[in-house]
């Protein structure tokens, strides 16, 4: 039997076990939504804005393992989405995208609602399509789905022409795809591998710095056991926690910019550093005539061109970060040998002397309410466990020092594209991806106003997620440069004129609630998360406007040269 | 350092562009490239020219293989290898003694005149990048009407190829 292209999408969806999908209908793509509303295998979400559906199955692809899958109108709908679209391809989060387009007669005809969307896309998706051919449909989307999810993950767009979803093809699910010009390496060399672990037995003050790949490829068990097998010191990036238990004692928290004094430290100093699944970022190296002078490296990653572009590496291993970890371990377990243990225990204790600066410290006796102490505070009323989706600005980084995250794909930001308005979409897809679990969007009052209209589809949706909203009333990290590099002149870095938050989130059906007392942070916690367990909370926290992220390593400065408080 | 780069490339459209915003997007420089389909009418096979450090060329070479519809990558300048490009000339010829020191000019180059006006000539010319600019020099600028150039052509020496 034939089916029209966009009952094929939406078989096709069905066959490839798509529960959501995130979206927005529009003119492009009235037959699709027609052929969804004639079935309800694939739940459709509707959003508020197109940027919050790229979000949200952003949100549920990170905490869930799975793609997340978009459908957008052509033109404004497929502009709205880039945001999100880039947000993805910058941590490598598996994604598709399904934008619809105008007819293909009309195709460069400056139609009504066109775009080249295909054109402006380029820049940020792993691949993109354009299907001409409603007989290419059904291959075109399973190599989407394949491409997207295999490899170095990425999103994936594809752009259907209105007339090749009411165009008929006959319908087979292609269980298969073969593609020539595409191989994702998987197993490292083993040759490598063994190069490596000698080195790692044979350090004095070796590291592992982890990183997102860790959790996109599901490595978390592999690489504690390698950490713990070798005793080793481990660090983590934005990107990476989760990745190892962030209360473990080998854990050192997160490096970087804002990174702990002992990881930056630990960087400075190890004669081995060991990288799995992480790119040294900008925001993590530093100054990179400055970073890690001292060490020799080993590099860990799936995707070749990772390898020795900001740092050159003396040990490449291109593979997938679960398999090249599972060698290591056999290699160490097959050689008999141990590290070092007197030199290691030197090296400890030079760590714990740094751990012994507390560089997270902060004045836990002022009237006003500290940022720092609310994230505590939740990270205890939600025993550590939550699913914590953040924004960005300065309550991301408060997050990623102050909740300590023991499991991975529980930490859930816009590490490389560094999207504000990025968490509640977010937190959207992941209360989908698990609808028992406590979803935390940690936000601020500049960050959450970006997709303010997201609150709409969480009372749709009856989504009980609870918004930390961290006010300052400023443009808290922008406020913090100024504060520190630009003679303290805030341009624009004030939040004039804010809207009363709270009731804002009740018109929109929501609990809000505010706190500006250090006294009722606990309490105010414990009720939105018992009593209001099964409701959408907005919790305006009014905290001091002062406070700045610490330690921090200033731009052009090496990671041992951080401010500290 | 100059490198002749061979790709192999699905011959699909959108396929040069990706090549092309690849290099505007990463700012590195393209001084020349060459692309059209294979005996394989499924491949196109581009020729590329760039400078860089070898840091630079590595990404370049690692970014190409990242794209999906790049299929091989080759760095030709790596190995002995073959380089060509076809030039298209076109000189104010009038008079008889200008008409003749622009056909010794295209002998003593293995040049073809490939078209005669009564006022101008066409001239076909293939070789290095450097015997094409050392013909350009020979010519009095002023008679030059108009120049052509393919952007380099390159192949490996010998048994080995840049094949699927």
């Amino acid at each position: 039997m034939e089916l029209t292209g966009a009952e094929i999408i939406v078989r096709f969806l069905q066959d490839e076990g798509v529960e959501y999908l995130f979206g927005y209908p529009g003119g492009a793509v009235l037959h699709i939504y027609d052929a969804l509303y004639k079935q309800d295998k694939v739940r459709h979400v509707l959003v508020r804005h197109e940027q919050a559906a790229a979000h949200a199955a952003d949100g549920y692809a990170r905490s869930s393992g799975k793609p997340g899958v978009v459908l957008v109108t052509s033109g404004p709908g497929a502009t709205n989405a880039v945001t999100g679209i880039a947000t993805a391809y910058m941590d490598s989060i598996p994604m598709v995208v399904i934008t619809g387009q105008v007819n293909s007669s009309l195709i460069g005809n400056d139609a009504f609602q066109e775009v080249d969307s295909v054109g402006i896309t380029r820049p940020c998706v792993k691949h993109n399509f354009l299907v001409k051919d409603v007989n290419e449909l059904a291959n075109t989307l399973k190599k989407a789905f394949y491409i997207a999810t295999t490899g170095r993950p990425g999103p994936v767009v594809v752009d259907v022409p209105k007339d090749v979803t009411g165009n008929k093809a006959k319908y087979v699910f292609p269980k298969k795809i073969a593609m020539r010009s595409y191989h994702p390496v998987v197993k490292g060399h083993p040759g490598q591998i063994k190069k490596a672990v000698q080195m790692m037995l044979a350090a004095r003050r070796p590291l592992i710095y982890t990183g997102g790949g860790v959790i996109l490829d599901d490595a978390a068990k592999p690489v504690t056991e390698l950490t713990r097998m070798l005793g080793f010191p481990i660090t983590n990036t934005s990107m990476g926690l989760g990745g190892y238990p962030g209360t473990d004692k080998q854990c050192l928290g997160m490096l970087g910019m804002h990174g702990n004094y002992e990881a930056n430290m630990a960087v400075s100093h190890c004669d081995l550093l060991i990288a799995i699944g992480a790119r040294f970022d900008d925001r993590v190296t530093g100054n990179i005539a400055k970073f890690a002078p001292k060490a020799k490296i080993v590099h860990v990653d799936i995707d070749p061109s990772s390898i020795s572009k900001n740092v050159r590496v003396d040990v490449p291993i291109v593979g997938s970060v679960s398999n090249v970890v599972a060698d290591m371990i056999a290699f160490v377990k097959e050689s008999g040998a141990v590290p070092d243990r007197d030199a290691l225990g030197k090296w400890w204790n030079q760590i714990d002397e740094w751990r012994g600066k507390e560089c997270l410290k902060y004045d836990r006796t002022s009237a006003l309410v500290k940022p720092q102490f609310v994230v505590e505070k939740l990270y205890e009323i939600t025993k550590g466990d939550a699913f914590v989706t953040s924004d960005v600005g300065q309550h991301q980084m408060w997050t990623a020092q102050f909740y300590k995250f023991d499991k991975p794909r529980r930490w859930i930001n816009s590490g490389g594209l560094g999207t504000m308005g990025f968490g509640m979409p977010a937190a959207m897809g992941v209360q989908f991806a698990h609808p028992k679990s406590t979803v935390v969007c940690v936000t601020g009052e500049g960050s959450i106003q970006m997709n303010i209209q997201e609150l709409s589809t969480c009372m749709q949706h009856g989504l009980p997620i609870k918004v930390i909203c961290l006010n300052n009333g400023m443009l808290g990290m922008v406020r913090q440069w100024q504060e520190f590099f630009y003679d303290k002149r805030y341009s624009h870095s004030y939040m004039e004129s804010l809207p009363d938050f709270v009731k804002l989130a009740e018109a929109y059906g929501h609990i809000g609630m505010q706190i500006d007392k250090p006294a009722d942070v606990e309490a105010a916690l414990k009720e939105a998360f018992t009593k209001y367990k099964n409701r959408f909370v907005f919790m305006n926290f009014l905290t001091d406007k002062t406070e700045n992220v610490y330690p921090m390593v200033p731009a052009g400065a090496g990671l041992d040269e951080m401010i500290l408080i | 350092m100059r490198h002749i780069i061979s790709i192999l490339l699905e011959n699909e459209a959108g396929a040069l562009s990706r090549v092309a915003g690849l290099f505007t997007a990463r700012g590195y420089n393209i001084e020349s490239l060459t692309v059209a389909p294979t005996e394989d009418p499924s491949l196109s096979r581009m020729t590329l020219v760039t400078r860089g450090s070898d840091e630079i060329i590595e990404q370049i070479t690692k970014q190409l293989n990242k794209l999906i519809d790049v299929v091989k990558v080759m760095d030709l300048t790596e190995g002995p290898h073959l380089e060509r490009e076809m030039m298209l000339l076109k000189v104010r010829a009038q008079g008889g003694e200008q008409r003749d020191e622009y056909k010794r000019l295209t002998d003593i180059f293995r040049a073809h005149i490939i078209d005669v006006t009564d006022s101008t000539y066409t001239i076909e010319l293939t070789g290095t990048g450097d015997k094409l600019d050392a013909f350009i020099q020979a010519i009095d600028p002023g008679h030059i009407l108009e120049t052509v150039r393919s952007g380099v052509s390159g192949i490996p020496r010998g048994e080995k190829s840049l094949r699927v």
